[in-house]
């Protein structure tokens, strides 16, 4: 069983924004390491905002309180904002690529395979295709389930994530006003006191 | 705007910070900013003798004195040998802010010549740390770096800057403003969890406070009293909590835990609403967590959100500044008569006295302490080390105000005595600092004598001598089936020791001999050594042995009531 937005139970979705600084994912492992909090995976991009990253952390919840992980990350000074998705109206989602053994023979079951999983393949060889296939992590094991059989030369996941639906956000509110009048700046308009949007 | 060099840029942002002393040590990549030093005379270099004393001297002068204390070291040994004393901070929470110079930029990374990862190596030791690349960088990184160590939860953080970025020049602009979007302390408390505390406290027949740490750094001693007056509130403390209350006030209950007093340990399982404040109900204060106290309420108020329920369950938790946060609670507390809960303290206390002297024919460290809080009318500030004497120096002088107990108590680091009373005299020249050692963590340090010298504090240093690891073989002698080993220390002749160092010294060994050299050594004006020997067998009472609930505190054996 899983919750509404694809987190495992007894698994926790973490997303924290993080000041885009080296050593920072340095610290965010050592925290997890030190304080005994298991990760089941972490990825790190990017956000709308330039000096900000973004880590979504799926956390095993048996090895600790996710309150107790929420409050020791916003220890961190390069930590901006911590959300808890677990329980939250989400997308995940995770990327894969996974290279399948095949010949002339069962290429065609494969294909038929990919297909089922929406995969697309993305390279092929005499002896061997690559699929790329997004979803969530119940999907990627399908797939991956599905190609066992035929025998997965190379697997590469990105790790988890996450998103809330809706108008709700888990970016940093902040400094949203700002970026948003930089880009009317940037386009030859005048901001005014009242900017046209905000998200929530 | 002034163009200046890195250890210029660095140097004037001290000053702006309000430094006034630094403790460190030279060496490769530092010397750019040694070379600097002498351009700046209001900033006091303390050349210490090994870079671990330099980090407790920095801690000991911010306990003291309630600033930042400020240490310095090279890079690889220098910086490494900062670790312990950074450590030691960190748990105790202290403010400090530890510069460190790495290898240039081109050779980081290269294992060069005494290059050492140090950022890597304190980044779980630290409440921040930084690695400055640039010298335009330097203003910025020290404005934060005393912002965070002072702010919120105080603790160290550690600056380490490369030898070129020392040596290059940039444009020097005093930064007004910090902009830090991923700190923000909350220092107001939540004002229906303010009224819920009120409402249990109210309701608390048997309510108790225990008072910690941050008593003392929130300095709300005030506060404090004006709370537990108010509601007639007993009030104990954690060992570091030790003065944040007024000890001989009558609300007082001493300290709990491990060596706590027997009715403090008794009153805490006792009492229907627990009140934590400014503490983290640390293992060795609580007692085994899942037998302490479970009908007990927790009311918890700290400034640091992930100490809320991080050891035990939280019914109602503060987050905030003791400052703000005591001032509202007490104005939503009832005036109460709790004199039958405060009777009940009292009869423990009675039926079972934790700090009586006995008579002994021996000397014993307990009346050494005492002699001293009556000889100085409890006005000294104690320095201790680690272990029995450490303890006994928690229990057997009274400290009325804060700051007159510097212990290390979280990470508990033997041979933090010596450097750390050394700066808590720098920090507060006025005052009479007495260094309480242990012989085994004394000959940890020892090599800082020659700053007492160097500098001409008159720090007085006082040796519970008994030849042993007194603590560890305690417990050998208890949980070990007296299986003893490696815990008789030899030792050099203190004395012999101190005045090759030009020090005064006087060897104590008998009990008639105590006033005396008290006296002496408060009426000298230098650095004085008391080398005391004191029974070899003496054990710390009360205790909660290791893995024990707070209920299950012993008392001293029959067997060891005469000597």
């Amino acid at each position: 069983m899983t919750t509404t937005n694809g987190t495992k139970p007894g698994q926790h979705t973490v997303v924290a924004i993080v000041e885009d600084k080296p050593g920072v994912l340095q610290r965010v492992a050592g925290l997890f390491r030190r304080r005994g909090f298991n990760i089941e995976s972490l990825a790190v991009g990017p956000t709308e905002f330039e000096g900000l990253s973004r880590m979504t952390i799926i956390v095993d919840g048996a090895s600790a309180p996710v309150e107790q992980v929420e409050k020791q990350l916003y220890k961190l000074i390069d930590v901006v904002k911590v959300s808890d998705l677990t329980h939250e109206d989400a997308i995940t989602r995770e990327l894969a690529l996974l290279k399948v053994r095949c010949n002339n023979v069962n290429r065609h079951e494969l294909l038929d395979i990919a297909n089922v999983f929406r995969a697309d393949v993305v390279d092929m060889a005499t002896n061997s295709l690559m699929l790329q296939v997004v979803g969530d992590e119940d999907k990627i094991n399908g797939l991956i389930k599905m190609c066992e059989p035929y025998g997965i030369r190379e697997l590469s996941r990105t790790g988890t994530i996450a998103m809330t639906r809706g108008q709700k956000t888990t970016t940093v509110h902040e400094s949203e006003p700002e970026a948003i009048a930089r880009v009317h700046q940037s386009q030859g308009r005048r901001v005014e006191a009242d900017l046209p949007f905000s998200s929530d | 705007m002034v163009r200046m060099t890195g250890s210029q840029i660095l140097l004037e942002c001290l000053q702006r910070e309000g430094v006034s002393t630094i403790f460190g040590y030279p060496g490769g990549v530092v010397l750019p900013l040694y070379d600097t030093l002498p351009q700046f005379p209001a900033l006091r270099h303390v050349l210490v003798r090994h870079e671990q004393g330099a980090a407790h001297m920095a801690d000991g002068y911010a306990r003291a004195s309630g600033e930042v204390g400020v240490c310095l070291a090279t890079s690889g040994p220098g910086a490494t040998n900062l670790v312990t004393g950074i450590a030691t901070s960190f748990l105790d929470s202290t403010p400090m802010v530890a510069i460190t110079g790495n290898v240039a930029r081109t050779l980081l990374g290269k294992d060069g010549f005494q290059e050492a990862d140090i950022t890597g190596i304190t980044q779980p030791i630290t409440k921040h740390n930084y690695l400055v690349m640039r010298a335009e960088n330097i203003a910025m990184t020290v404005r934060e770096a005393f912002h965070i160590a002072r702010s919120g939860r105080p603790g160290p953080v550690h600056v380490d800057i490369p030898k070129d970025v020392f040596q290059e020049e940039a444009e020097f602009e005093w930064p007004e403003e910090i902009n830090l979007r991923g700190y923000r302390p909350t220092t107001k408390g939540h004002a229906g969890m303010i009224r819920r505390a009120a409402d249990a406290i109210n309701k608390a027949k048997r309510p108790i406070i225990i008072s910690g740490h941050g008593i003392i750094w929130g300095d709300s001693s005030d506060e404090l009293v004006e709370l537990a007056e108010k509601a007639q509130i007993p009030v104990i403390t954690t060992f570091l909590g030790i003065g944040g209350f007024p000890e001989t006030h009558p609300l007082s209950y001493g300290f709990l835990g491990m060596h706590g007093m027997y009715h403090a340990n008794m009153a805490a399982d006792e009492a229907d609403v627990v009140i934590g404040i400014g503490m983290r109900f640390d293992d060795r204060a609580m007692g085994r967590f899942n037998d302490f106290n479970p009908d007990a309420t927790i009311v918890h108020i700290d400034i640091d959100p992930a100490e809320i329920g991080k050891n035990l369950p939280t019914a109602i938790p503060v987050v905030g500044h003791v400052k703000r946060v005591l001032p509202e609670l007490t104005e939503r507390l009832d005036e109460h008569d709790r004199s039958q809960w405060l009777g009940w303290i009292d009869k423990v206390e009675e039926e079972h006295p934790s700090l009586e002297i006995r008579e002994t024919r021996r000397l014993i460290p307990q009346e050494i302490v005492r002699t001293l809080y009556e000889e100085t009318n409890g006005k000294a500030t104690l320095v201790t080390g680690v272990g029995q004497h450490q303890m006994w120096a928690g229990q057997h002088y009274f400290y009325d105000s804060p700051r007159k107990l510097v212990s290390s108590g979280g990470l508990g680091t033997m041979g933090f005595e010596l450097p750390a009373a050394i700066g808590a005299q720098m920090g507060m020249p006025e005052s009479e600092v007495w260094a309480i050692c242990g012989d085994a963590g004394f000959q940890m340090t020892m090599q800082e004598l020659a700053v007492c010298v160097d500098e001409r504090l008159p720090v007085k240093i006082a040796i519970m001598n008994n030849g042993y690891l007194g603590m560890v073989r305690q417990w050998q002698e208890l949980f070990y089936d007296e299986n003893f080993v490696s815990v008789a220390v030899t030792q050099p002749d203190f004395c012999k020791l101190a005045e090759a160092y030009g020090i005064r010294a006087l060897r104590i060994e008998s009990k008639s001999e105590v006033l005396p050299a008290v006296q002496e050594a408060r009426n000298y004006d230098g650095p004085i050594l008391l080398d005391f020997h004191v029974d070899q067998d003496e054990n710390v009472w009360p205790m909660v042995p290791a893995g024990a609930a707070l209920s299950e505190t012993i008392e001293m054996p029959e067997k060891e009531l005469v000597r």
